[in-house]
């Protein structure tokens, strides 16, 4: 019987810990240099945090998708846009929980197109080719959303309370802003990822849809129906889209051409690890935080230092944070590790 | 019948390594060649060659870079246009500082910059591998895209990164018309392709395709991972630097930052995957492929008759587009390059059908 | 020898449980369980490879599909499957039939649920599951309860110890021969009436691949699977199999009772390296050129 392995000790996590001592250090830095009054700290972190679960939520899909696949769904940004647009346009001639229920209906519609059109045909190709499908369609779910939806922005009105709270009055001057609203898309992103963890463990089906990542031809051969299981997990793909689109629409608003943003949630789920559902949340934060922080603290700090012109921070900073981590962790924080043989 | 090598015998080495064994090719070669210098000029009008087969022709060159990192080595990137960008601001900074400078020399210095930032941003793909490597190579893009819009030094001060070219001189004679432009892309296509076909041909180009098949194989037997993967880097962002100098020079004349955005990128890898990984003729389909198409459906309700307006075509385009990359894709996921190839194994046994 | 022992323990076995004589191939027998008939097989359209093979496997029956590499026995197994489409091939002519119904309308995981599996060359286990988490996605294709699902858990733990040991290991590091063994308790685990066996001699060391061939010779014996092996490895497959077919260049060259065909001067030469003339020298360069006399 083999022994039960002894864990290495902590200084052969060294690259990891470096780079988290560092990055701490950036984060708390405005704060120890006084540049940011503790109050305006707190906020800018809080609104890190906010759009990390907003990012968190795009990519809990992507890694669903991944996880039973072996397939990133490039489209998924495209199709939280588009459920979120579907219901502001459906909420003005139904009310709201009808065009939620419309909306969701609508994915799972999109859902089984994908799977008989694009997903069946390419049945053990290249990870490309469907990769690159994805991205075709991407173009297809722009193209028809804009063309049906329209190219507005729209806000999608839950009834949420969007009065912030102001809260710690007595620690920071003039206390700090809290929106309840902010507080419920947190509840609800952890609520997904608890149970989405929990499918892909301990369900059978959940054990299938590793499988079929792992090797779909030999899921085929054993008798998995992979079309049936596609389908399902498009479908589920899609119903996180449409509470991710919900959520945003409701927060920020939501406008198709926002689908190059949705591309951020390739690096959250990068730095998380492609199979790691808690890591699509770890991820998120990490990236909403380090993008809010660079942008407001350290975009001024290039500027006046390398003589660069200000902002356009948060357009790279995701990417090359997350570059970063993958230097120490390549396969992401929590990603599965490479088995390969030879 | 017709495509036999039947009776075509090498008696040498030399004659049985060329790049075109089959004396039928060579032919289709040299036709092919005599048409594009002598009977395309005299066919085509200005407009076609201007718009159609000059932008063809350089982003085939980009996609035969693309190629060799993405086909031949298996190196995911989605920052192609962010080393065209690198090349064309490169271009443009050594045209507009060293104004003597033979436009050549400036291609090829320009191609060099692009190769060494390649190579920066190729180094964690000795870390990292697979999808999780696309991070680094959007890093690059995006983080290239705001350093020509931010950083006054590269674009020579201008106010919004956009810049503007001079008529280019090429041993005195300046390139004004769009056939002279013609001739001068398509003679760096001649050549860079060649160079290309060679290269992957090559003790390198095998270490590349070793490295893409069984990477730790591959370092078992003795190949360096560095070299090869470095390399790789090296020389598909010196093909795409040359690339998008001439893009800007040539096709543009004057661009600003997301010229070079991350769509360019898509469009890119899109040329490889429908043309062909893995073959440099199918970079050529496949950029044919990606420029015609747009114009294609930009130009077909008219030629229909059907009244859109402009906002609904321009979405109608976007479903088609998509539409057809997932149908190419499922027609041929290798690529135009192995339909190619399909047909002329049909036609060398034809006419039997298997 | 090993093989009375073998049949001794095999003996000792159907004392317990009771077992059917094993049908005799040939005219006038009841239908076969597998009966594929006359296929051509075409991949992308250009490439023909298996040109009018048939063959059929009796009920409880273990029969072997010999051939060198690239002579079409995975391509043949595949067939059987339904397996063709991902990989771009498809069966151009004939038919397979399995328990005398066509499969060429079922869906590969159909195929699964009818009885039919594989074991697909080079075993192809989940790298990331664990080994439980293997055999059990085995009892998920075929639709097995989950009680049920447990107590085949436990009757594949009986036959392979090894596993239930390394049952919790990711199947990706454990050895060869134990995914081989993982391989084989997945396709049991559909409950299967007949597995195709593709290569399961390949890159194992000989002792387990001896081991291996006792258990699919038990599992004939006491379970009454019928297998159809594939293999390069002509002399261990005669040894266990009792009917082989000999496959070249996608065409059935000879077929035969097992012994029949181990005593085939051809096959001997060929597939189990012994001649006539004892060992043969390279200079010998007309004897290498001779046809094949089952050509002639």
């Amino acid at each position: 019987m083999l022994a039960a392995p002894r864990l290495p000790p902590l200084r052969a996590h060294w690259p990891l810990l470096t780079l988290a001592t560092v990055l701490a250090a950036g984060l708390a830095a405005p704060l120890a240099t006084g540049a940011a009054a503790p109050g305006f700290y707190l906020e800018v972190l809080l609104g890190g945090l906010m759009s990390g679960v907003l990012y968190s939520l795009v990519a809990l899909g992507l890694v669903l998708i991944y996880k039973s696949s072996g397939v990133y769904n490039f489209a998924q940004g495209a199709m939280v846009l588009l459920a979120a647009l579907a219901t502001a346009r459906l909420s003005e001639v139904m009310p709201l929980p009808a065009a939620i229920g419309a909306a969701l209906l609508m994915m799972v519609a999109l859902a089984w197109l994908v799977e008989r059109l694009v997903l069946r045909p390419l049945i053990n190709q290249s990870p490309m080719a469907v990769f690159m499908a994805t991205l075709g369609i991407l173009y297809f779910i722009e193209g028809f959303g804009q063309l049906v939806l329209g190219n507005d922005i729209y806000k999608v009105d839950l009834g949420l309370p969007k009065d912030p709270v102001i809260v710690a009055q007595r620690w920071f001057e003039g206390g700090v802003l809290i929106s309840p609203e902010d507080l419920v898309a947190a509840g609800i992103a952890a609520a997904l990822v608890a149970v989405l963890a929990l499918f892909f463990q301990r369900t059978a089906t959940g054990c299938a849809l590793r499988a079929v990542a792992d090797d779909q031809q030999a899921g085929q051969a054993i008798g998995i129906p992979l079309g049936r299981i596609w389908f399902i997990v498009w479908s589920v793909a899609g119903f996180v889209a449409l509470v991710a689109g919900l959520v945003w629409g409701s927060k920020l608003g939501v406008q198709f051409s926002l689908a190059e943003v949705a591309l951020k949630a390739l690096p959250v789920v990068i730095l998380g690890g492609l199979t790691s559902v808690p890591g699509a949340i770890v991820g998120g934060l990490i990236i909403g935080v380090g993008e809010k922080m660079a942008e407001v603290f350290l975009s001024p700090v290039l500027a006046s230092g390398l003589g660069v012109a200000g902002g356009g921070v948060e357009n790279w900073f995701a990417y090359v944070l997350a570059l970063l981590f993958l230097l120490v962790r390549p396969e992401g924080l929590f990603g599965e590790r490479n088995i390969e043989r030879v | 019948m017709l495509y036999r090598e039947n009776g075509q015998f090498k008696t040498s080495y030399r004659a049985d390594q060329q790049l075109l064994p089959i004396a039928q090719d060579r032919w289709l070669m040299l036709g092919l060649l005599a048409f594009a210098y002598l009977g395309l000029p005299v066919l085509a009008s200005e407009f076609v060659i201007r718009a159609l087969i000059v932008p063809c022709l350089i982003l085939a060159i980009a996609a035969i870079g693309l190629n060799i990192l993405v086909g031949y080595c298996g190196q995911i990137s989605l920052g192609a246009a962010a080393f065209m960008g690198a090349g064309a601001y490169a271009a443009y900074n050594l045209a507009v500082r060293l104004p003597g400078l033979n436009f050549l020399v400036v291609l090829v210095l320009a191609g060099l910059a692009a190769a060494a930032v390649g190579i920066a941003f190729g180094v964690p793909s000795l870390r990292i591998k697979g999808l999780y490597l696309a991070v680094a190579t959007l890093a690059a893009q995006f983080l290239l895209d705001w350093l020509f819009s931010h950083v006054k030094w590269l674009t020579h001060d201008s106010p919004s990164g956009s810049v503007s070219t001079a008529t280019i001189e090429l041993f005195g004679l300046p390139l004004q018309s769009p056939l002279r432009k013609y001739f001068l892309v398509l003679t760096v296509v001649c050549v860079l392709a060649l160079v290309a076909k060679n290269l992957v041909r090559s003790h390198t180009g095998r270490a590349w395709m070793a490295i893409r098949d069984m990477d730790l194989a591959a370092e078992v037997i003795g190949i360096r991972p560095l070299h090869a993967k470095l390399s790789a880097f090296a020389v598909s962002s010196f093909y795409a630097g040359i690339a998008g100098a001439l893009w800007g020079f040539v096709h543009l004349g004057s661009w600003e930052p997301a010229a070079f955005d991350i769509g360019l990128s898509f469009n890119l890898l899109f040329m490889v995957i429908i043309g062909g990984m893995g073959s440099i003729l199918g970079s050529f389909f496949g950029a044919a492929f990606i420029v015609l198409l747009p114009l294609m459906l930009n130009q077909a309700p008219r030629w229909l008759g059907i009244p859109i307006s402009t906002a609904a075509q321009s979405n109608l385009e976007s479903m088609i587009f998509g539409s057809l990359i997932v149908f190419f894709l499922i027609a041929e996921p290798q690529g135009l390059a192995s339909l190619w190839a399909k047909g002329r194994q049909k036609l060398r046994i034809w006419p039997f059908p298997h | 020898m090993g093989e009375g022992q073998a049949e001794a323990a095999d003996l000792a076995v159907s004392a317990l449980t009771p077992m059917r004589t094993p049908r005799e191939t040939g005219s006038g027998t009841p239908t076969p369980l597998l009966a594929v008939d006359g296929i051509d097989v075409v991949y992308h359209g250009v490439i023909l490879v298996l040109k009018g093979v048939s063959l059929a496997v009796p009920e409880g029956g273990i029969v072997a599909l010999l051939g060198a590499n690239g002579a079409g026995k995975t391509t043949t197994l595949r067939a059987a499957s339904n397996l063709l489409q991902s990989e771009r091939g498809e069966v151009t002519r004939g038919s397979v039939e399995f328990r005398g119904q066509r499969l060429n309308r079922l869906t590969a995981y159909d195929v699964v649920r009818q009885g039919l599996v594989q074991v697909m060359e080079g075993r192809r286990c989940f790298a990331h599951l664990t080994v439980e988490e293997n055999l059990l996605t085995g009892a998920y294709g075929a639709k097995v309860p989950r009680v049920q699902a447990m107590s085949e858990l436990e009757r594949v733990y009986s036959y392979f110890p090894q596993l239930k040991q390394r049952r919790a290991s990711f199947a990706g590091y454990t050895s060869g021969g134990e995914q081989q063994m993982t391989a084989i308790g997945r396709a049991l685990m559909t409950r299967p009436s007949m597995i195709l066996l593709d290569e399961p001699s390949m890159g194992l060391a000989p002792q387990v691949v001896e081991e291996i061939f006792e258990i699919v010779r038990s599992l004939n014996a006491r379970e009454r699977v019928s297998f159809l092996l594939a293999e390069q490895n002509a002399r261990i497959a005669l040894r266990y199999a009792q009917h082989g077919y000999v496959l070249e260049n996608g065409r059935v060259v000879l077929d035969g009772s097992a012994d029949e065909l181990a005593q085939n001067e051809d096959v001997k030469e060929f597939y189990l390296g012994l001649s006539r003339r004892g060992r043969a020298s390279f200079r010998d360069a007309k004897f290498y050129r001779r046809r094949k006399r089952w050509l002639a």
